[in-house]
């Protein structure tokens, strides 16, 4: 086992290349692969998203009319706190990292990440949390305080039951394999990049996913260790979120925010970074302003630390406080339509082919927009007051994580897959998934901006007949119905793809970035020859010609070399499997449990974990060279 | 892997950047520390507790073993094996002798009547010099099993890396410790 992958790559790359997703049960266990680990993130992602989606589903139903008694209102708690927790820790953050996995190794010219071990721990991770969170169903009940879990309700007195350890639990655990992966990927950025990769030459996506593995090695300790002192709050008597001791219940939500807005940015910069590149590609001319769409990336994520008190607008922290941050939010706007103006120029003028990624692209620009509109609204104090806790916040953020980041993961989804699977998708399944898709979310989410501002509150199970919400419900409930139904043209897709879909050669998009110069599905190593990069867009060198310049290497420039050879010229060294990883994440995992309350469970989990990293430490990372 | 884009290794920049997250970790910790200062509601307090003497020697030993990581890094590289045994040995020994400083402290202070969940101070005061504490014996350990590769001469100047890396932690973990030693036990 710790042999074969190692040498097989110089000799024998075309069986390799079919080898990328064959092999059984043990080979995905033991898997160091990033384009494999991706696979695993991007499926993980998309049940959990599912799941989710299930849970808003049931919260719609009990929403279509006033009054109703579907579900009892501790079930809609842990439903609409499961929802949140679920789609933005185990549906939004895998599915972003499923992309930079797949993706960044190839747009930066690597064979892999720069920890490969490291990378296969962060998903066992996320899988182990995300099972065990779920886990709470059936033991007494899931989390019922919200995604955000506000103090005191979330103290040991308000809230006694099993379901906010879970929550505490659960998100230490998955914190952790999110920090690895922020380690792992600015790692991967800055140090392996190909020859001539310069960073003003990086594709946007990579550009965005550096940006958001510095915000998620800053923002999640502050949270991690939020949670810390609510778990020794809860088990251990301790009383940093109680007010009857002296302390300020209103420290978790300063923790919870300046990690949650930066959180909000880290599920949304990728889809911009996706955009970034989708949008030239179908446009075919270079993205307009390459460098100040950058340095407007890097903007937001150093504003994105500076604006968590929006959150808090209500809590009483003084006009002076408030006015600072409601300011700093609105600065957010500027370096955000400077994107969006980015993205239009690039369009103008150029030669638009609406793909289904292009169409999701331009969703993206509309949705996103109206999104950032309505935060504008509530960026600013007094109207966030008549507005703060209503449906209008939920319809605001919906609009930017459907519009912006699922949206730009779905364009991504589109433009990548072929690269991922060598198989195209059917144009016209992606296009009635696309319209289903933009019908049925400003169906569901339009609505509820009206019974916001009608008073309507949040997380609350019913409402009275008689106020004017019925409509809007009902409209809202029916949006969401269909959009579960969007989701039909996408599997029916995946299905149409492994049954009948055509091959889909190198490049099917005469896209300009280097990961659509190797094969598709790239072979284990990625490329036989490590490429030199000349350029931005280097496949759009003036001596290519769309559609033509592939066989020929005649004119020098952009890239080389611009078609990756079948065979390595020279034996690669590629990183072996590895069981210690999972080992480890199992052992954590143990643990984790045993912080419910079984201290030989914790020693248990403790001893494993330090025999996976020991085993870790001392296998050899590489193959026999 | 080959050179890589900025000529510093993988792991050497990886720790780095574990070191910068470390940074807003126990930033997040000093502050509600400092936030809570002086806002207990029951004794005992504070200044009813501390040992500055007791600590102050404990913390000159934390930062004599950083000394001797300075030590055990320079003999890796001139293949000195017999004195990287030896200063490698010597900063784990050291670390563990701050540990047992800290034990003995904490128990002090249970014995005093002010156990974990007494008061605000105990809640800032164990968590946080309790995450240092744990970082100190993850470091630890990581030194015995460097001493353990070179005693069984698995380590030469090829894997001075390792231990410039490990050293990066252990420096920053003392650092750590300047600052809390300064805000808990200093600061008036």
């Amino acid at each position: 086992m710790a042999t074969s992958e190692a040498d097989v790559g110089g000799r024998a790359a075309g069986e390799h290349k079919q080898g990328l997703y064959s092999g059984g049960l043990w080979s995905w266990l033991t898997t160091v692969d990033h384009k494999r680990i991706g696979v695993l993130y991007f499926v993980t992602g998309l049940v959990f998203m599912l799941v989710a989606g299930l849970e808003a589903q049931a919260i719609r139903l009990q929403l279509a009319r006033p009054e109703q008694r579907l579900l009892d209102p501790e079930f809609y708690n842990q439903l609409f706190t499961m929802h949140g927790t679920t789609m933005v820790f185990f549906a939004g953050m895998p599915l972003i990292i499923a992309f930079f996995n797949f993706i960044v190794p190839l747009q930066i010219g690597a064979r892999d990440v720069a920890f490969p071990r490291l990378n296969a721990f962060s998903y066992w991770l996320l899988l182990f949390s995300g099972l065990f969170l779920y886990s709470s169903f059936f033991f007494g009940g899931a989390p019922d305080g919200g995604w955000f879990a506000y103090t005191p309700l979330t103290n040991r007195q308000y809230s006694p039951g099993m379901g906010m350890d879970f929550y505490v639990l659960a998100l230490l655990l998955s914190g952790i394999g999110s920090i690895a992966g922020g380690v792992n990927f600015l790692v991967t950025i800055v140090n392996m990049r190909a020859p001539g990769m310069k960073f003003m030459r990086l594709p946007l996506f990579t550009w965005m996913a550096l940006l958001v593995s510095i915000l998620i090695l800053l923002s999640f300790p502050p949270f991690t260790i939020g949670l810390v002192f609510m778990f020794f709050d809860r088990s251990f008597g301790t009383h940093f979120y109680d007010a009857a001791a002296g302390a300020d219940p209103v420290l978790w939500q300063h923790l919870f925010w300046v990690f949650g807005h930066p959180e909000v940015y880290i599920l949304v910069l990728p889809a911009f970074g996706v955009v970034s590149d989708v949008i030239p590609t179908f446009s075919r001319k270079p993205l307009f302003g390459y460098p100040v769409v950058v340095f407007s990336g890097i903007l937001i994520a150093f504003l994105g630390f500076g604006v968590w008190v929006h959150h808090m607008f209500a809590v009483g922290l003084g006009p002076i406080v408030n006015a600072v941050f409601g300011g700093a939010t609105m600065l957010v706007a500027i370096p955000t339509g400077i994107k969006i103006f980015n993205w239009i120029a690039t369009m103008w003028g150029g030669q638009l082919r609406f793909k289904p990624a292009m169409l999701f692209a331009i969703g993206l620009l509309g949705i996103f927009t109206i999104g950032g509109l309505s935060g504008v609204m509530h960026a600013s104090p007094p109207a966030d007051l008549q507005q703060t806790d209503t449906y209008f916040v939920v319809a605001h953020f919906h609009y930017v994580l459907i519009g912006g980041t699922v949206f730009g993961l779905f364009a991504g989804f589109y433009y990548w897959f072929p690269k991922a699977t060598g198989k195209m998708l059917n144009e016209g399944l992606g296009k009635a998934h696309f319209w289903l898709t933009l019908i049925a979310m400003n169906l569901t989410f339009f609505p509820i901006h009206f019974s916001g501002l009608l008073g309507q509150p949040r997380r609350t199970f019913t409402y009275a007949e008689g106020l004017g919400l019925d409509t809007f419900n009902l409209i809202s409930t029916i949006g969401a119905f269909l959009f579960t139904l969007a989701f039909v043209p996408l599997i029916w897709n995946l299905w149409y793809a492994w049954r009948r879909g055509r091959p889909a050669g190198p490049n099917p998009w005469d896209a300009p970035t280097i990961e659509w110069t190797t094969s598709s599905p790239p072979p284990h190593y990625n490329f036989a020859v490590i490429p030199r990069v000349d350029r931005r867009d280097p496949l759009w060198h003036p001596h290519i010609k769309p559609g033509l310049g592939w066989a020929g290497e005649a004119e020098p420039g952009g890239v080389f070399p611009r078609v990756q050879p079948d065979d390595a010229p020279e034996p690669i060294v590629m990183p072996n499997p590895s069981y210690w990883p999972l080992v480890m994440a199992l052992g954590l995992s143990l643990a984790t449990i045993g912080g419910l309350g079984s201290l030989p469970l914790v020693f248990t989990g403790v001893a494993l974990a330090l025999l996976g990293l020991f085993g870790w430490a001392f296998e050899p990372a590489e193959g026999g060279h | 892997m080959g050179p890589t884009s900025t000529g510093i290794g993988n792991r050497k920049l990886g720790m780095w950047t574990f070191i910068g997250s470390e940074c807003m970790l126990f930033g997040t910790l000093i502050a509600t520390f400092l936030i809570y200062r002086g806002r207990n509601v029951v004794g005992p307090y504070p200044r009813e507790l501390l040992n500055i003497p007791f600590i102050t020697v404990t913390t000159f030993v934390l930062l004599m073993s950083s000394l001797m990581m300075v030590l055990a890094l320079a003999a890796v590289q001139r293949d000195d094996m017999r004195g990287a045994k030896i200063w490698l040995f010597m900063t784990g020994f050291l670390g563990l002798i701050f540990l047992g400083g800290q034990v003995f402290e904490f128990n002090h202070f249970v014995h005093e009547g002010l156990p974990l969940s007494r008061n605000l101070f105990s809640s800032t005061f164990f968590v946080l010099t309790g995450t240092h504490g744990a970082h100190v014996a993850g470091g630890a350990l990581w030194m015995g099993t460097m001493f353990t590769h070179a005693a069984q001469g698995k380590l030469d100047s090829n894997h001075s890396e390792t231990v410039e890396i490990a050293g990066l932690y252990w420096h920053f973990v003392d650092v750590v410790w300047i600052v809390l030693f300064t805000l808990i036990y200093l600061l008036e």
